[in-house]
């Protein structure tokens, strides 16, 4: 950190004021003067925790995908797919059985064990060859897609929260004071915050699996060089299975908490994928806090962008992609 | 750096990826050529109103954005998914400057001021997305470029002012002069094909060229040209300025073949499709894209009957596709065309000339 504001000052200069503005802007009550210019408050802070909470399921479907890219160079981009496929499996084991976790078990496993074939099946087949396993995730992609089009049809699937999750909370953020002195409390919905929730500590279990356990050091070190780490005796066929089937879960999994807060239909495949895709580019390739970092940023930009100038939300997440790539090509947490 | 060189279809073969010419020299005594050329230009005789429009025009069409696709990937090793976009974009230009149904939004400008400056800023646009692109290397290109394609159509689908959100713009009108209606099947077939052929030619000719030599080089080893001297940024955004020169072409023509545009025009599943046109058709040769365009046509009109007729659900024209265009990849990696040159070259075994020959 001290070598970062050693190293670049002003730049740290001007994110710590913009750090503290945003801080400002969530904890203080806001003038009048501002409300006018801005709008209310409850909207802002709204906007902020949609935005914190969609990076949530963002970085949920970009993890797996940075993971799979930074282990075997695979830009799965049927990683959408995925994502729409356990929304799906979640939605039928989540009709059948009325378990909100059975759906999340079964969505991880499932979507797993299909990852697992697809790396055995057909990545392994081409390895080495980025391009033409990229293509192969293009076919995939539609293969999939029009698979579940046939099986589900082009309707909207939403599945039940839970009751014990159903209902606002109150939050400690003023959005505003009344008249006569009362202040008044943010409401937010309690399942988005459960799966916030959820979806840091998943970040962390990631982290802490990738950076303290043995597994992860073997995952690291086939990051860095794969060959001298087939060379050493490990079983790199083996890690890569596991990380496929653990990204393709992750992807599995954030299927379902989409279907649960938002709803999925076909298209939603696409949404998710240039999420991701964004996510780690703005982040880094292979990064897992760069996935986060990108992840709220994105989810940040699109629901304050959706708010205060709705036509043209999406060029804002663009506009940041475009900035990254043309400061910092390699993302902006890229270890390498 | 070496992501670049993996980045290849065929990196175990990197002199193999695409032979220097597009249209040799030996093609224009070949007969084969002169069959085609001569089948293509008496269309209009054999071929009735749908056929020539509907299953031919669009060929060509198609071929045309696959074209700037299979230069970019064949001759630069950058695969970029925004050729679409960038068509998308020339149409969305020609619509919003010229005159269409929608006049709140149509400037009304006459299609000869319309159709340069939809022309020119979907280059610029295409131009200024390369430039981005070629910010990362090999296999990063796919990704931005994909998620420029997908931005794109999001933002057409948000915005009413300049796109009209969902519905896009209808009835747009073509051009009309010297007492002839260009989109009249006939002269519009014509136009097409002078376009196609045009863009053919000059991507045969532009590989051919100090430029296309040197674009070669920078796809088979950056590092090597620019220690001689290249800039390897450079060529490469030139490669895409072209590119989306020539898909812009091929947006215009859309556009005045269907008439009216929306975000489903330029979603990326129709972005993914130009790739799949010019993967399946192969992107080693500038013929392969307008074969594949030809497959994909004729699988996008008859899937349906066919499917009907053997007794199964008429809709999975997607999964026909997304399963050929696998088994492509899988098998064939340089495409139809790839296929046809091995069978070719089994039967000439042994008479293929020296450097001229391809090891299948």
């Amino acid at each position: 950190m001290t070598k970062l504001i050693e190293r670049h000052p002003i730049w740290s200069l001007i994110l710590l004021i913009a750090i503290a503005a945003a801080l400002w802007l969530i904890f203080a009550t806001w003038p009048p003067g501002l409300e006018e210019a801005f709008g209310r408050k409850k909207v802002f802070l709204s906007a902020v925790f949609n935005g914190i909470t969609l990076g949530g399921l963002y970085f949920l479907v970009a993890s797996g995908f940075t993971l799979i890219f930074g282990l075997m160079r695979n830009v799965n981009l049927a990683h959408g797919s995925l994502y729409l496929f356990g929304g799906y499996v979640g939605y039928a084991v989540s009709v059948a059985t009325g378990s909100w976790i059975l759906s999340f078990i079964a969505a991880f496993i499932i979507v797993a064990l299909v990852g697992v074939a697809m790396q055995i099946l057909v990545f392994r087949r081409i390895e080495g060859q980025d391009l033409r396993q990229t293509m192969v995730t293009i076919g995939l992609s539609i293969v999939f897609a029009d698979l579940m089009l046939w099986a589900f049809g082009g309707d909207f699937y939403q599945i039940q929260t839970p009751h014990a999750l159903v209902g606002p909370i109150e939050l400690p953020f003023v959005t505003a004071v009344k008249s006569s002195g009362e202040a008044v409390y943010l409401q937010y919905p309690m399942v988005r915050l459960v799966i916030l929730v959820a979806s840091i500590v998943i970040g962390i279990a990631m982290w802490l699996a990738l950076n303290r356990t043995r597994i992860g050091m073997i995952v690291r070190a086939g990051v860095d060089d794969r060959d001298i780490l087939a060379a050493m005796g490990v079983r790199i066929q083996l890690v890569f299975v596991l990380v496929f089937a653990l990204g393709a879960g992750l992807a599995g999994m954030a299927g379902v908490v989409g279907a649960t807060f938002q709803s999925i239909s076909p298209g939603e495949d696409i949404r998710f994928l240039l999420a991701s895709l964004v996510v780690v580019i703005i982040g880094g390739m292979g990064s897992i806090p760069g996935a986060a970092l990108g992840a709220v940023i994105v989810g940040l930009a699109e629901q304050l962008g959706s708010v205060y100038i709705p036509t043209y939300a999406i060029v804002v997440t663009f506009l940041i992609m475009v900035l990254v790539l043309a400061v910092r090509p390699q993302g902006l947490l890229a270890g390498r | 750096m070496s992501i670049t060189q993996n980045a290849r279809l065929q990196p175990d073969n990197p002199a193999a990826v695409a032979p220097a010419t597009g249209l040799t020299r030996t093609d224009f005594g070949n007969p084969a050529a002169w069959a085609l050329a001569v089948i293509l230009i008496i269309m209009p005789l054999i071929a009735n109103g749908f056929f020539l429009i509907e299953i031919f025009g669009t060929t060509l069409i198609l071929g045309v954005v696959a074209l700037s696709l299979m230069f970019l990937a064949g001759y630069g090793g950058m695969v970029s998914l925004m050729q679409l976009t960038i068509a998308g974009l020339a149409g969305y230009m020609t619509a919003v400057l010229g005159a269409s149904g929608n006049a709140n939004i149509s400037l009304g400008w006459p299609w000869w001021l319309a159709t340069p400056m939809a022309i020119a800023l979907a280059t610029l646009f295409g131009t200024v997305g390369g430039a981005l692109a070629v910010r990362t290397e090999g296999i990063y290109t796919i990704m931005i470029t994909l998620a420029i394609a997908s931005a794109f159509y999001y933002f057409t689908n948000q915005n009413w002012v300049i796109f009209n959100g969902h519905t896009g713009i209808n009835s747009i009108v073509t051009p009309h002069f010297w007492g002839v209606d260009w989109r009249a099947d006939i002269p519009f077939y014509y136009v097409i094909l002078a376009v196609a052929v045009l863009c053919f030619g000059a991507v045969s000719y532009l590989v051919r060229t100090p430029f296309g030599l040197a674009l070669q080089g920078v796809r088979d080893n950056p590092r090597r040209m620019a220690a001689l001297g290249f800039n390897v940024n450079a060529h490469r955004v030139a490669a895409y300025a072209f590119a989306s020169f020539v898909a812009a072409l091929g947006g215009i023509l859309q556009v005045w073949n269907y008439r009216q545009i929306s975000p489903g025009s330029v979603g990326v599943e129709r972005a993914i499709d130009i790739l799949i046109i010019a993967v399946v058709g192969g992107i080693t040769r500038p013929i392969g894209p307008f074969i594949g365009a030809l497959i994909f046509v004729l699988l996008r009109t008859f899937t349906l009957d066919f499917l009907v007729a053997i007794g199964f659900d008429g809709n999975r024209f997607r999964l026909l596709i997304g399963l050929g265009f696998l088994v492509i990849v899988l098998f064939s990696p340089d495409g139809i065309v790839g296929l046809w040159e091995r069978w070719r070259g089994r039967g000439e075994q042994g008479q293929t000339q020296p450097g001229g020959g391809r090891h299948g």
